[in-house]
């Protein structure tokens, strides 16, 4: 597998070179610069079957041209009647035979393909997460770390991460082009895929099966960093503690309405009180200050976070936390203010694309 | 009834002749008429799609109601308007091909259509009263089962009762195939679009008692708490993705095989040639009906059911292009040597050899498992279906209209207007469509009511929607041209084309009686073998005797009024237990009505051996 | 007028229900709607071995099914099948008393299913509280077996009404296909309930 792979990364690279003259998608996003094993695979597949079916194309268009320059009936062309052609089984028999060779050349690879990406045997040797789908946003929970995150899943690059899908409600399907290929978020079933991250980045996720309103916008985040890092990170989000943040006034109010406007009854924001295993009703908190967007879409701006508390219906129609809870704009601010601090680790989205 | 009665009629008598008929050529214009009305519809929903994808972060329209768009866009497109448009083509060309005078079941005909009809209205309806469905065309159980209101309520009813109507036409046409066929019409001597139908109706046969079925449990878990897909209670909704599929699969295959069959009677009369290779056209498509039943889990290669399931499916997947590919070469084939006249209705079966084999191609191209976990559900699928469906199907309908609009209302469409709608349409449709397989890739699911700023989506997005208004320039121009044509065109000649099927040898438009004598048929292209080695006439294969005939019938309305009503009692008795009345109240109507017709005998009526032969005195003149 | 087939009785062919072309359409047109309905209780049965399992702590099929009642009950429609081809049997030789007579007793085995199966069901919900909406299984098993249940509800209504409508004109070309197409369309729906008893009851019992 890998063999064939290395031969095709030439042909991989010159194809993507012209992709990406084009001006073929964004960074980090688009599915025609992979920066995974897997979506690479996947490409690698896109690439051989639009070669051999793009032949196919030209053995029926220029035929086809042909009989639109040769036999078309002209202005003056005295009519006819053509020989009356039943058919030519030398013909027919190449034009039958040649489409089953060329579907083996495809099916062959698409095959091997399918089984190599379907092996989760090593999932034990690596990191493990397991991922709920919600309307609309993702939970990412490190059982085997004992930390959680919502909306931005962290992972470390140059080494395979198994998430584990699972939804708490409708149909999702879990898609982070440039890393890997897409996989249904079932309600009845756990469904397992890999993903390997090339480079430190931030990567693109999208929710690709639509399950109400907000489905478009019910974007996420994968920031892929350095193994030191994630290990940074990892160690930083177990150590937080929201009780022992220094606060200022305004945030000390805005945790008290966080208290008492009983946010906490959906939101946790604190790892050592998690129970890793068990899901919150809404996305976890712990590390919201360093979010790379808010509720999955907005720029990490103290004014956008006070816009999506007062009035979140307007930002993702449909979200379930619309009508949860009573504030007024002035609470709304001093809520924004206490969750900017909850910042545990240095290792942020933001700090990933500074490095860059 | 008399043949020979003409002249002006009010326009009740009018409304009350197609209300009741069961000819099988009014009750295709019907079809058509409904059919067209809705791809109307299903057209102004998908620009409502386009204009508020023209930007990012658009809000034309908003989340809610764009669900509702996509979803009825989708499900009026495939069930209200191709099918329709498909069924009509079929209801009006078939028997005459065959050399029949009506389909097997005239009743069953007409019964058909009111239930599509009915269907098709409840809903539609479901706009007015509180929201149209919102779970996409394909409703999936888990936010079907979630989606508020009675939107999916009004999907399930709507598509029960119309696809009770397609399942009538499909076991009707087959039945009429079989038994109706003139004398020496064997098989291997049918026209390809007959066959094509024959085809056709045993996939809607064995497709859409899947969805029936589907769809019924569906409706009782939203209606009566069952739990087929409740997860709490051991139900599983990978169970609806299934059926769904085995139903869906097929029906693209319902959607296309018939214009397979009509672009082959077009390239053979416009090329005057003979199809090249009819023995594996037919059998081709065969193969394809075949293997469209066994690949219907490529819709769900991201479900997860493992490498061995997903491989299967996709070598089965990549196998269907053999068949498929036969067919395009033998056009091509058939079209080589030939004096190719290019006319709009030739116009759009040259469009689509292009299209179409892109269409193919991506087909191949999804079928390929693991690049599909990137297609799937992007706007690459998108682009995809849009390509074999408006570039093989719609391409297709176009194609037909064109060609047997003479010898439906015996005048001929408007040739130059008719070539200014191919290209305005075609432009629109390769402008639109083409750069999705793109915006696909590059990261865009479909399904999105937005896409966001900065994501590299906006120009393709812009581009496709510029394209959208040119196909509805050009539908507009096809609706001018039919006005036009009606008021300024000449009237037609039975054979404008130098057809080579038999329904070109009887006069345009047909009697209602169709054939005076059956005709005998010594060969395929039964009417060019006469053209060229007989005397240019049909012989007759019977002697001129009393012609029998079926009564009009105004039950097949009524039934479906029942049904229709017994609908709204299924959608609403979860509200309030009164609307238990109008579901029982329904029901027992259209089976009273059953009842009726099946105690009240209907021997038809017979047309007089006198009268056809003055009318065959008067074409000798 | 030419030959009406319906006013001549007396002159009937060897095999009434497909000497006219209407006969042969409704002869055809059966078999056709059977295909159909063989996709029908395919997926069902699909439906119903996925969740035959999956009882959410209610009862399970092993628990509640008894094989005594549902063998009687097999037992009735198999020989209702073997009742109606005796009638057809008189019909082609055109004896319209013995006919309707074996028609009639095909017609009461038919409800004798029915009381059984309706007991069946009353006892599952009085004395297990199994119903359709107990658990994904209760769903399928009843959505499966009812769906049964409604084509003998519906052949029944159906013999009924040919029974009473041609009670007094006696058999012609006209309605000899109609009792082919009952016939017929009672055969298949036994051959469902054999497959209904074998894949519910008897691999829920024993498999």
């Amino acid at each position: 597998m890998k063999k064939w792979l290395g031969k095709f990364k030439t042909l991989t690279l010159l194809g993507l070179l012209t992709i990406v003259l084009a001006g073929c998608g964004k960074e980090n996003l688009t599915a025609l610069a992979p920066k995974g094993g897997s979506a690479d695979t996947s490409l690698y597949l896109i690439i051989l079957t639009t070669t051999v079916m793009s032949l196919v194309f030209l053995a029926v268009v220029i035929p086809f041209v042909i009989v639109l320059l040769r036999f078309r009936k002209k202005k003056g062309d005295a009519d006819f009647i053509p020989e009356q052609v039943e058919g030519n089984q030398k013909l027919e028999t190449i034009w039958t035979i040649i489409p089953i060779i060329l579907v083996v050349i495809m099916a062959v690879p698409t095959v091997l393909a399918t089984f190599e990406l379907a092996d989760d045997a090593d999932a034990s040797e690596h990191i493990n997460i397991n991922v709920t789908g919600n309307q609309y946003w993702w939970h990412f929970d490190y059982e085997d770390e004992e930390i959680a995150t919502s909306q931005d899943m962290y992972i470390p690059v140059d080494t395979k991460v198994y998430v584990h899908l699972i939804t708490s409600d409708v149909l999702h399907s879990f898609w982070v082009p440039t890393l890997a290929g897409k996989l249904d978020v079932n309600p009845e079933n756990v469904n397992t895929m890999f993903m390997d991250a090339q480079e430190e980045g931030v990567y693109y996720g999208k929710c690709a099966e639509l399950c109400g309103p907000s489905h478009s916008l019910m974007d996420f985040k994968v920031v892929a960093v350095s193994e030191d890092d994630f290990d940074t990170w990892v160690t930083d989000m177990q150590d937080f503690d929201s009780e022992e943040l220094e606060l200022d006034a305004i945030a000390t109010e805005g945790q008290e309405l966080f208290d008492s406007k009983s946010c906490l009854s959906c939101h946790a924001t604190d790892n050592q009180e998690y129970q890793a295993g068990s899901l919150p009703i809404g996305p976890d908190l712990t590390s919201f200050a360093d979010r790379s967007r808010f509720a999955g879409i907005l720029l990490p701006t103290e004014e956008n976070l006070v816009d999506w508390i007062v009035d979140p219906e307007t930002i993702k129609p449909g979200n379930k936390m619309t009508g949860a809870y009573d504030v007024t704009e002035e609470e709304a601010e001093k809520i924004a203010h206490y969750l900017m601090q909850l910042s545990p680790s240095d290792v942020t989205a933001d700090s990933v694309d500074q490095e860059k | 009834m008399s043949i020979t009665a003409t002249g002006k009629r009010s326009f009740g008598a009018f409304l009350w002749d197609y209300l009741t008929t069961v000819d099988h050529k009014k009750i295709a214009f019907l079809y058509l008429a409904g059919g067209g009305f809705f791809f109307i519809l299903g057209g102004l929903e998908a620009l409502v799609i386009r204009i508020q994808l023209i930007v990012p972060e658009n809000d034309f329209v908003s989340a809610g109601f764009y669900n509702e768009m996509i979803t009825m866009h989708g499900t009026t497109m495939i069930f209200l308007a191709g099918m329709p448009l498909l069924i009509g083509l079929m209801n009006f060309a078939m028997p005459l091909q065959i050399g029949a005078r009506d389909v097997a079941f005239p009743f069953l005909n007409s019964l058909g259509f009111w239930l599509f009809m009915f269907g098709g209205t409840l809903l539609n309806l479901s706009f007015l009263l509180g929201g149209a469905p919102d779970s996409g065309w394909t409703s999936y159980a888990s936010l079907a089962l979630q989606s508020p209101g009675h939107g999916v309520d009004f999907y399930i009813l709507g598509l029960q009762i119309a696809g009770a109507g397609t399942l009538m036409g499909g076991i009707n046409f087959i039945a009429t195939i079989v038994t109706m066929r003139a004398p020496g019409m064997t098989y291997m001597r049918m026209p390809l679009f007959t066959w094509s139908t024959l085809i056709t109706s045993v996939l809607i046969l064995f497709a859409f008692p899947a969805l029936t079925i589907n769809l019924f449990l569906l409706m009782f878990d939203r209606m009566f708490d069952t739990a087929f897909f409740n997860v709490a209670l051991g139900g599983n909704t990978i169970i609806y993705q299934h059926l769904f599929w085995i139903f869906g699969h097929p029906e693209v295959y319902i959607l296309i095989l018939p214009l397979f069959g009509l672009f082959s009677e077009i390239f053979s009369t416009f090329s005057k040639k003979r199809l090249f290779g009819y023995t594996a056209m037919v059998f081709a498509t065969m193969l394809i009906a075949f293997l469209g039943f066994m690949v219907w889990a490529h819709h769900m290669f991201t479900v997860g059911l493992g490498p061995v399931a997903n491989s299967i499916f996709a070598v089965g997947t990549m196998a269907i292009a053999v068949p498929t590919g036969i067919k395009i070469f033998n056009w091509l084939a058939t079209m080589w040597g030939g004096q190719v006249t290019i006319n709009s209705a030739m116009l759009w079966a040259l469009g689509f050899i292009p299209s179409f084999t892109i269409g193919g191609m991506t087909g191949v191209m999804l079928g390929s498992s693991v690049a599909d976990y990137q297609y799937h559900d992007t706007y690459f699928v998108v682009a995809h279906f849009h390509y074999v469906i408006v570039g093989g199907t719609i391409f297709g309908i176009f194609a037909g209209l064109h060609y047997w609009w003479p010898k439906m209302f015996g005048k001929v469409l408007n040739d130059a207007l008719g070539k200014l709608t191919f290209w305005l349409f075609f432009i629109g449709f390769h402008m639109t469509f083409f750069i999705q397989h793109f915006l696909g890739l590059m990261g865009m699911p479909r399904r999105y009511w937005v896409f966001l700023e900065d994501q590299g989506l906006d120009m393709g997005n812009m581009i496709s929607t510029i394209g959208a208004f040119f196909m509805t320039a050009g539908a507009l121009v096809f609706l001018y041209n039919i006005v036009y044509t009606a008021i300024k065109e000449e009237k037609a000649s039975a054979d404008p084309w130098d057809g080579r099927t038999l329904e070109w040898s009887i006069p345009s438009p047909p009697p209602f009686y169709n054939f005076e004598q059956l005709p005998l048929v010594r060969g395929l292209d039964a009417f060019w073998l006469e053209k060229m080695e007989g005397d240019g006439t049909m012989p007759a294969g019977e002697p001129l005797q009393d012609v029998h005939m079926p009564n009009g019938s105004f039950l097949p309305f009524l039934m479906s009024l029942g049904f229709f009503v017994a609908g709204f009692g299924f959608i609403y008795q979860t509200d309030n237990s009164l609307w238990y009345l109008a579901l029982y109240g329904g029901m027992a109507f259209a089976i009273g009505c059953m009842v009726v017709r099946s105690i009240k005998d209907d021997h038809g009526f017979y047309i007089p051996k006198e009268e056809l032969q003055k009318v065959l005195d008067r074409e000798a003149k | 007028m030419s030959y009406d087939p319906s006013l001549y009785p007396e002159v009937m062919p060897a095999e009434p229900e497909k000497a006219t072309l209407e006969g042969k359409n409704k002869f055809f047109g059966l078999w056709f709607f059977l295909g159909g309905e063989t996709v029908l209780f395919a997926s069902l049965f699909g439906t119903y071995l996925a969740l035959k399992d999956s009882t959410a702590g209610g009862p399970s099929g092993e628990e509640i099914f008894g094989l005594g009642l549902v063998f009687f009950m097999t037992m009735l429609l198999l020989t209702s099948s073997l009742t109606s081809v005796y009638a057809m049997y008189h019909m082609r030789n055109n004896d319209f008393k013995k006919m309707m007579l074996w028609l009639g007793i095909t017609g009461l085995l038919g409800v004798g299913f029915l009381t059984a199966e309706i007991y069946e069901f009353a006892h599952y919900i009085t004395e297990y509280g199994f119903t359709f909406q107990s658990s994904a299984f209760g769903s399928a098993f009843f959505a499966l077996v009812s769906f049964h249940g409604g084509h003998v509800v519906f052949g029944i209504a159906w013999l009924i009404t040919l029974m009473m409508r041609n009670a007094k004109r006696g058999l012609n070309l006209y309605n000899a296909p109609k009792f082919n197409t009952f016939s017929l369309y009672w055969h298949f729906v036994d051959v469902i309930w054999v497959f209904v008893f074998t894949v519910v009851y008897l691999m829920g019992k024993v498999g």
